[in-house]
C-alpha cells in the first residue's frame, strides 16, 4: 500500500487541533506555533501532490480506500481527480495564510486556532472525498467551529445574526441535500455510497428529473447561488479574518464543488433538463451581487458581495454543461478563492488599525501600508479579469462557454457584471488606498506585519502566476473537465 | 531566424524598465529615467531594424515574419500566441517606436528633472515650485521636481510595454492583452496625481468607459473563437474562404451575418478605446493627466491602439462586401459613427479654452476620420492618416505641454496665479518660444491639412477623396465641413496662444523650455511633414506620377485584390475641397482672433450665444450620461437591488420564516403545549395530590379514631358483599 497522503493532509490539521484543545490556555505561541507547522504540512503536501498528479492519465488518483461500515456500503475512500486537485491547493494555500494573518489574536487562541484546525479537515475531506456519506460527514462538521468562530470571534455587532444565519441556511441546504442523496442511494440498488459507483448507476430520466434540483440547490446554497445567497454576504461580514477567508475562498467552493460532484456528475440528465434554470439563477447572481456592491458603504460587504457575483461566474460555467465553461468554473473556484481570502486578509488588516470599515472615512492607506494596497489591487485586477492574471484565465473559457451554448442575452448581462465589477473595485481602490488620508490615521496606523506579508505575497504570486502560464493548471481541470462530459454524455 | 528572436524581444526593454524601477531604483531619479529612457531607446532600436528588414521583404503581407509558442491549453490544442510582422504592423511599430521615444526624452524636461525639491510639494499633487535663495539676497521662484519622478518613467514603461506587444502580436488575444494593460496604465497615469479629486475621477471614467467597449470586445473574440477556433490573424484574415463563410452565415443577431455580428462587436471594442461617440466622454477629461501621459494617449498608444483594431478586423468586417457596391450595415455603423463623430467633435473643439481641451476633441475628431474612412472601405487612407495624426497630434500635445510649463515659469515668475492652460491668457508667445512655435504651427498645418507640405494633408485627402468617390456623399459633406472646423479652430488656437501680444503678465515672462523638450519637437515637426510623402496618391496632379505611393504599394496589399481595386472615379472634386476648407479655415481663424485684446469674450460668444454655450458645455452630454446612465444604475443598485429584492424580499422572506416559527413555537407554547400538554399532565399531577389533600384529614395519628374508620369500612364493606352475593344469587 502507498502512503496515504491524502488522509495526512485531511487529518494533520484534527490531529494538530486535539493537540491544542489539550494544551494550557496560557501557552499562546506555542499554540499558533503548532497550528502553523500542521498548515503549512497540509500545503506542502498538498503542492507535492499536486505536481505529482498525473494530467496526462487523468481520472482519480491517490486513491485510498477502506471498509468502514459495510453493512451499510459506507467505505473511507479518498482520491483526488483534475477539479478537485486544485481544490486541495486551495484550501491548503488559504488555511495556511488564515493561520499566518491571526497571528495577531490574543483573546483565546488556543479555542481559535483549534477551531480553525478543525475547520480545515473539514474542506480537505470534501474535496479529497469519494464516497458519499464520508462527504456529508465532513461537510457537516464544517458546522461547528464555523458557528462557534463568528459567534466568540466576530464582529460584535452582527456577529449573533449573522452565525445563525449562516448556520441555518447551510443546515437547510445540507439536510435537502442529503434527503437527495438517500434517495439516490436507495434508487441505484447498488447498496454503496460511493461515487465512482454510483456514477454508473444509470438513474432513471424521471428520477433524476425530480432529485437533481434538490441535490443541486441543496449544494448551491453553500455556493451562494441566488437566491439563497444572502447568507453570504451576513456571514463572510461577521466572521473574523481567517474565518471570512475560509468562509469565502473555501467554503464556497464546497458548495460549488459537492453540487457538481454529486447533483450534475451523479444526474448528468437531470443536469441538462434544469440547466435553463442554473444559467438564470446564475447571470443574477453576477449582475446583482456586483450591483449592490457598488453601493455599499462597508468595505467589507463589498467584498461579500462581490463573492455572490464571481460565485454567479462559477454556477454560469456549471450551467453551460459544456467543456470551455466547465473548465473554466473549475479555473475561477482556485482564482476566486485565492482572490476572495487576499481581499477579506487585506480589509480585516485595513479594519485593525483604522478600527473601521467605512469607505468614506478610510483614504490613503496605500502610504502606510503599501503591500496591503498593492496586494488589494492585484485581486482587483483578477476580479476584473485582467488579462495576464488568473481571473482571465478563468473568465474567459467560461464567456466562451456562455457565448457558445447559451442564447446571446446571457452572455452580455455576464459582462454587464464584468463592467460593474470594475467599477465597484475601482471605487474602492481610488478611495480607501487612493483617496486622502485622514488626520487621525496619519499618526495611529502602521504597516502590516511581515507574516501579512508573505501571506499577501504568496497570494498575489498564485494569481499572476496563473495568469501568465495558465498551463499550470489549465490542463489539470481539463483532464476533470473531460470525465464531467463523458458522464454527460458526448460533446 | 535574427529577425524573429529580435521581434520577440521588442517589448521586453520596457516591461524590465518597469519592473525594475518599481522593485530597485524607485529612490534614484537619475537611474530611473535612465533605465526607462534606454529600454525605449533599445526597442526604438529593434523597432527600426525590423522596419528596415520588413520593407524589404517582398511579398510581406502573404509571407509575414511569425513565430508562436503554445500558451492556453484549450481542449486537444493550444491556444498560441506570437508575434508577427506583416505590413501594417511595420508601419504601427515605425510610428509607436518614434512617438514613444521622444515622449520619454521629453518627459525628463516636463517633470523638472535637474531642479530642486518643492516646498510644499507632496505625492500625488503636481510641483508647486520651490524656492531659492539667490546671490544678491533675493527669493527666486523656480519650478520643482515631481515628487513621483521615478514612478511616472515605471509606469510610462509598461505603457510602452503594452504598446509593442499589441502591435507585434499575430493574434487578437495577445492584442487583447495588451490592450487591457494599456487601459490599466491609462487610469494609473490619468490619476497619476492622485490626490486630486478630479484626476482620480478622470482615471475612473477612463477605466469604465473604455471597459464597456472592451468586454463587448470581449464577447466578439469569444465568439469568433467559437466559430472559427483560431484568433490569429493570418488564419482569420488571411483565409477568403472562412471570411466568405462567415459573412453568409446569419448569426440571429440583428439580422447579422457572423462575420458582421462578430466584426461590430470588435468594433465597440474600438468605439471605447479610441473615443467614438457616444463613448468619446473619457478622453478630454483624460487631460487630468500630465503632459507627456496625454500624448502618449493620444498618439502613441491607446487611441491609436483602437484605431488600429479596427483596421486590422477591415477583411473580417467588409467580408462580402465589393467595393462600388452599397455598405453591408457594419461598415454604415462605422462610416457613419466615424464621420459624426468627426463633425461633432470638432464643433465642440471650437467652444474649448483649455489648450489641451481643444487638441483632446481634435483627436477624437481625427480618430473619426479614419473610423469614418474604413467605413467606406478606404483601408489604406485609414493607416495612412493614423501613421500621420500619431506623428503630428505627439507633436501637438508635447507643444501644448511646452506651453504650459513656459506659461507656468512665467507663473511663478510673477508670481500672480493665472491659468496657464488658458488660451484666453497666452498670446505673443511666438517671441518668447520661438521653437515651440514654429513646431506647433508645423503641427497645427498638418492637422488642419494645409496643402502639399504637411502630412495631414495628404493622409485627410485620401480619406476625402476614398469617400467621394465610393459615392459616399453624406460622408464626404460631414468630413469636408469637420476639416473645415478643424483648420479653423487650429488657426483659433494659434493666434490666441501665439500670435498677437501677450495678455497677462505670466505669458509675458514665459520661457523656452529645455532641450530634453525641444528636441522631441523638431523630431516629431519633421516626421509631421515628411510622414505624407510616403503617400501621395498616384491620382494627384502631376506630383502623383513623380513620386510613388509606397504606402499604398506597401500596406494595400494587406487586403485581397478585389478589395483594393480603388473605386475607377478619379475626381478633382475631393482635392478641390480640401484645399478649400484648410485653406479657409485658417484664413477664417487667423481672421476672428488675431490680436484678442486681454479680458475679450471669445467673438464666437457674440455671434452665436447660445449655440456656444452648448459647445462649451460639450452639448451637456456629461450631464446626460450622468442622468441617463449613472443615475439610473446607481438607483438600481441602491434602492432596486440592495433594498428592495436584498433586504425587503430576501431578508423580508427570511425573517419572515424567522418570525413565523417564532410565533409558531409561541403559538403552540401558549395554546397547545401549556393547555394541553401541560394541563393535562398538571391536571393530573393536580387531581393526584388534590385526592391526598382531601385524604390527608383522616390521617390524624389517633389509633381509637383509625379503629373507628376501620370498623366502619368494615361494616361498609360487609353490606356491600351481603347485596353482591343476593344479587349474584337471584
Amino acid at each position: 500500500m502507498q502512503f496515504p497522503i491524502l488522509s495526512v493532509i485531511v487529518f494533520t490539521p484534527l490531529l494538530a487541533g486535539l493537540l491544542i484543545v489539550l494544551m494550557p490556555p496560557a501557552r499562546k505561541t506555542e499554540v499558533k506555533v503548532i497550528a502553523l507547522a500542521a498548515a503549512s504540512v497540509s500545503l506542502l503536501l498538498a503542492i507535492w501532490t499536486y505536481f505529482s498528479y498525473n494530467v496526462s492519465a487523468g481520472g482519480y488518483q491517490f486513491v485510498e480506500r477502506l471498509p468502514w461500515l459495510p453493512q451499510l456500503g459506507i467505505s473511507y475512500a479518498m482520491g483526488v481527480d483534475g477539479i478537485s486537485m486544485p481544490l486541495v491547493l486551495l484550501a491548503g494555500v488559504v488555511v495556511f495564510c488564515g493561520a499566518l494573518i491571526s497571528w495577531g489574536i490574543d483573546d483565546r487562541p488556543r479555542e481559535f486556532y483549534a477551531f480553525l484546525m478543525f475547520l480545515a479537515t473539514s474542506v480537505f475531506g470534501v474535496f479529497v472525498s469519494l464516497d458519499l456519506f464520508q462527504l456529508f460527514f465532513f461537510f457537516e462538521i464544517a458546522v461547528f467551529p464555523k458557528y462557534l468562530m463568528i459567534v466568540v470571534w466576530g464582529y460584535p455587532k452582527t456577529r449573533e445574526y449573522g452565525a445563525m444565519k449562516l448556520t441555518l441556511y447551510l443546515f437547510i441546504g445540507s439536510v435537502v441535500a442529503l434527503i437527495g442523496a438517500l434517495a439516490m442511494y436507495f434508487a441505484s440498488g447498488l447498496h454503496t455510497f460511493d461515487l465512482i459507483a454510483l456514477e454508473k448507476a444509470n438513474f432513471s430520466a424521471s428520477f433524476q428529473y425530480i432529485w437533481f434540483p434538490v441535490v443541486f440547490f441543496g449544494f448551491a446554497i453553500l455556493g451562494g447561488i441566488f437566491p439563497f445567497h444572502s447568507w453570504a454576504p451576513d456571514g463572510h461580514v461577521a466572521a473574523p479574518t481567517a474565518v471570512s477567508m475560509l468562509l469565502a475562498g473555501v467554503e464556497m467552493k464546497v458548495g460549488a464543488f459537492a453540487a457538481l460532484r454529486v447533483a450534475i456528475m451523479l444526474l448528468p440528465q437531470g443536469a441538462r433538463d434544469w440547466a435553463w434554470l442554473i444559467l438564470i439563477l446564475a447571470t443574477v447572481n453576477v449582475i446583482y451581487g456586483a450591483f449592490i456592491a457598488m453601493i455599499q458603504t462597508d468595505f467589507k460587504y463589498v467584498i461579500g458581495f462581490s463573492s455572490v457575483s464571481h460565485m454567479g461566474l462559477v454556477l454560469l460555467g456549471f450551467a453551460t454543461l459544456s467543456a470551455e465553461g466547465l473548465t473554466g468554473a473549475g479555473m475561477q473556484m482556485f482564482s476566486h478563492g485565492i482572490m476572495t481570502a487576499l481581499f477579506f486578509a487585506v480589509v480585516g488588516m485595513a479594519y485593525d488599525r483604522t478600527h473601521t470599515r467605512d469607505i468614506s472615512k478610510l483614504g490613503g492607506l496605500i502610504k502606510k501600508m503599501p503591500w496591503a494596497g498593492v496586494g488589494f489591487i492585484i485581486g482587483g485586477l483578477v476580479s476584473m479579469g485582467m488579462p495576464g492574471f488568473s481571473g482571465f484565465t478563468a473568465e474567459f473559457p467560461i464567456f466562451m462557454g456562455i457565448w457558445r451554448s447559451t442564447p446571446p442575452i446571457f452572455a452580455i448581462i455576464a459582462v454587464v457584471g464584468v463592467v460593474i465589477t470594475a467599477a465597484y473595485i475601482l471605487r474602492v481602490v481610488s478611495k480607501v488606498f487612493f483617496g486622502e488620508l485622514s488626520p487621525e490615521f496619519e499618526q495611529g496606523v502602521g504597516d502590516v506585519t511581515v507574516l501579512d506579508k508573505v501571506a499577501i505575497g504568496l497570494l498575489s504570486v498564485l494569481m499572476i502566476a496563473l495568469g501568465v502560464l495558465p498551463s499550470l493548471m489549465v490542463p489539470m481541470v481539463q483532464s476533470g473537465v473531460e470525465h464531467v462530459l463523458r458522464l454527460l454524455g458526448g460533446a | 531566424m535574427i529577425m524573429n528572436t529580435l521581434i520577440w524581444l521588442l517589448p521586453l526593454p520596457p516591461l524590465l524598465a518597469f519592473f525594475l524601477i518599481v522593485l530597485f531604483t524607485n529612490r534614484s531619479n537619475r537611474l530611473s529615467h535612465t533605465l526607462a529612457i534606454g529600454a525605449a531607446l533599445l526597442s526604438w532600436a529593434g523597432a527600426m531594424y525590423v522596419f528596415w528588414g520588413a520593407i524589404h521583404v517582398p511579398d510581406l503581407a502573404q509571407n509575414p515574419i511569425a513565430s508562436a509558442i503554445n500558451w492556453f491549453p484549450t481542449g486537444n490544442t493550444w491556444f498560441r500566441i506570437g508575434v508577427q510582422i506583416d505590413p501594417l504592423s511595420t508601419v504601427a511599430l515605425f510610428f509607436v517606436a518614434w512617438t514613444i521615444l521622444m515622449i520619454f526624452i521629453y518627459s525628463v524636461g516636463y517633470h523638472n528633472y535637474g531642479q530642486p525639491k518643492g516646498d510644499h510639494d507632496q505625492p500625488g499633487l503636481p510641483p508647486h515650485g520651490a524656492t531659492l535663495a539667490g546671490k544678491d539676497g533675493h527669493e527666486h521662484h523656480v519650478p520643482s521636481i515631481e515628487p513621483m519622478y521615478a514612478r511616472f518613467f515605471a509606469f510610462s514603461s509598461l505603457f510602452a510595454f503594452a504598446m509593442y506587444l499589441l502591435v507585434v502580436s499575430d493574434n487578437l488575444l495577445t492584442l487583447y492583452i495588451g490592450w487591457e494593460i494599456m487601459g490599466l496604465c491609462s487610469y494609473l497615469l490619468i490619476g497619476f496625481w492622485y490626490a486630486k479629486e478630479s484626476a482620480r475621477n478622470a482615471a475612473v471614467k477612463a477605466f469604465l468607459t473604455t471597459r464597456v467597449g472592451d468586454v463587448f470586445m470581449l464577447l466578439g473574440l469569444a465568439f469568433l473563437y467559437s466559430t472559427t477556433g483560431t484568433l490569429n490573424y493570418h488564419e482569420i484574415f488571411g483565409n477568403p474562404a472562412l471570411l466568405e463563410k462567415l459573412a453568409t452565415t446569419g448569426s440571429g443577431i440583428l439580422g447579422l451575418s457572423v462575420a458582421g455580428a462578430i466584426g461590430l462587436l470588435l468594433f465597440l471594442g474600438t468605439v471605447g478605446k479610441s473615443a467614438q461617440f457616444p463613448l468619446h466622454v473619457w478622453l478630454p477629461d483624460a487631460m487630468e493627466g500630465p503632459t507627456p501621459v496625454s500624448a502618449m494617449i493620444h498618439a502613441a498608444t491607446m487611441v491609436s491602439a483602437g484605431v488600429y483594431l479596427a483596421i486590422r478586423i477591415f477583411p473580417l468586417v467588409s467580408a462580402g462586401w465589393i467595393p462600388g457596391t452599397p455598405l453591408n450595415t457594419t461598415m454604415t455603423v462605422m462610416a457613419l459613427i466615424g464621420a459624426f463623430t468627426a463633425l461633432f467633435s470638432a464643433t465642440i473643439a471650437v467652444g474649448q479654452n483649455d489648450i489641451k481641451r481643444v487638441l483632446a476633441y481634435s483627436t477624437i475628431s481625427q480618430l473619426g476620420y479614419m473610423i469614418a474612412a474604413l467605413g467606406v472601405g478606404a483601408y489604406t487612407a485609414a493607416a495612412f492618416h493614423l501613421v500621420t495624426h500619431a506623428f503630428f497630434k505627439a507633436l501637438l500635445f508635447l507643444g501644448s505641454g511646452s506651453v504650459i510649463h513656459g506659461m507656468e515659469h512665467g507663473v511663478l515668475h510673477t508670481g500672480k496665479h493665472v491659468d496657464a492652460q488658458d488660451m484666453f491668457n497666452m498670446g505673443g508667445l511666438r517671441k518668447k518660444m520661438p521653437l515651440t512655435f514654429w513646431t506647433f504651427l508645423i503641427g497645427g498645418l498638418a492637422l488642419s491639412g494645409f496643402p502639399l507640405v504637411t502630412a495631414g494633408f495628404w493622409s485627410k485627402d485620401e480619406i476625402l477623396a476614398g469617400a467621394f468617390n465610393g459615392g459616399h456623399l453624406v460622408v464626404f459633406i460631414t468630413l469636408a465641413l469637420a476639416a473645415l472646423l478643424t483648420a479653423f479652430y487650429t488657426m483659433r488656437q494659434i493666434s490666441l496662444t501665439f500670435l498677437g501680444k501677450p495678455r497677462t503678465p505670466a505669458a509675458e515672462h514665459a520661457q523656452e523650455t529645455g532641450w530634453t523638450m525641444t528636441l522631441p519637437l523638431v523630431v516629431l515637426a519633421f516626421f509631421a511633414v515628411t510622414a505624407g510623402w510616403a503617400g501621395i496618391s498616384s491620382s494627384f496632379p502631376g506630383l502623383g506620377r513623380l513620386v510613388p505611393n509606397w504606402f499604398e504599394g506597401f500596406v494595400g496589399t494587406m487586403l485581397a485584390e478585389t478589395e483594393t481595386a480603388a473605386a475607377a472615379l478619379h475626381s478633382l472634386v475631393p482635392l478641390f475641397t480640401s484645399l478649400v476648407v484648410a485653406l479657409g479655415g485658417l484664413a477664417l481663424g487667423w481672421w476672428v482672433y488675431k490680436d484678442l485684446p486681454l479680458g475679450a469674450a471669445d467673438p464666437l460668444q457674440n455671434v452665436f450665444k447660445g449655440f456656444y454655450t452648448l459647445l462649451k458645455k460639450k452639448y451637456y452630454l456629461d450631464e446626460a450620461y450622468d442622468f441617463l446612465f449613472v443615475g439610473p444604475s446607481h438607483w438600481i443598485a441602491d434602492v432596486l437591488t440592495a433594498e428592495w429584492v436584498d433586504r425587503k424580499m430576501i431578508d423580508g422572506f427570511l425573517h419572515g420564516v424567522a418570525k413565523l416559527a417564532l410565533t409558531l413555537g409561541t403559538t403552540l407554547r401558549n395554546f397547545f403545549d401549556l393547555p394541553v400538554v401541560n394541563g393535562t399532565g398538571d391536571a393530573l399531577g393536580e387531581g393526584v395530590r388534590n385526592f391526598g389533600t382531601s385524604l390527608k384529614v383522616i390521617q390524624t395519628g389517633r389509633v381509637q379514631q383509625y379503629l373507628i374508620i376501620g370498623v366502619l369500612i368494615l361494616v361498609t364493606v360487609g353490606i356491600l358483599f351481603y347485596f353482591l352475593l343476593t344479587l349474584s344469587l337471584i
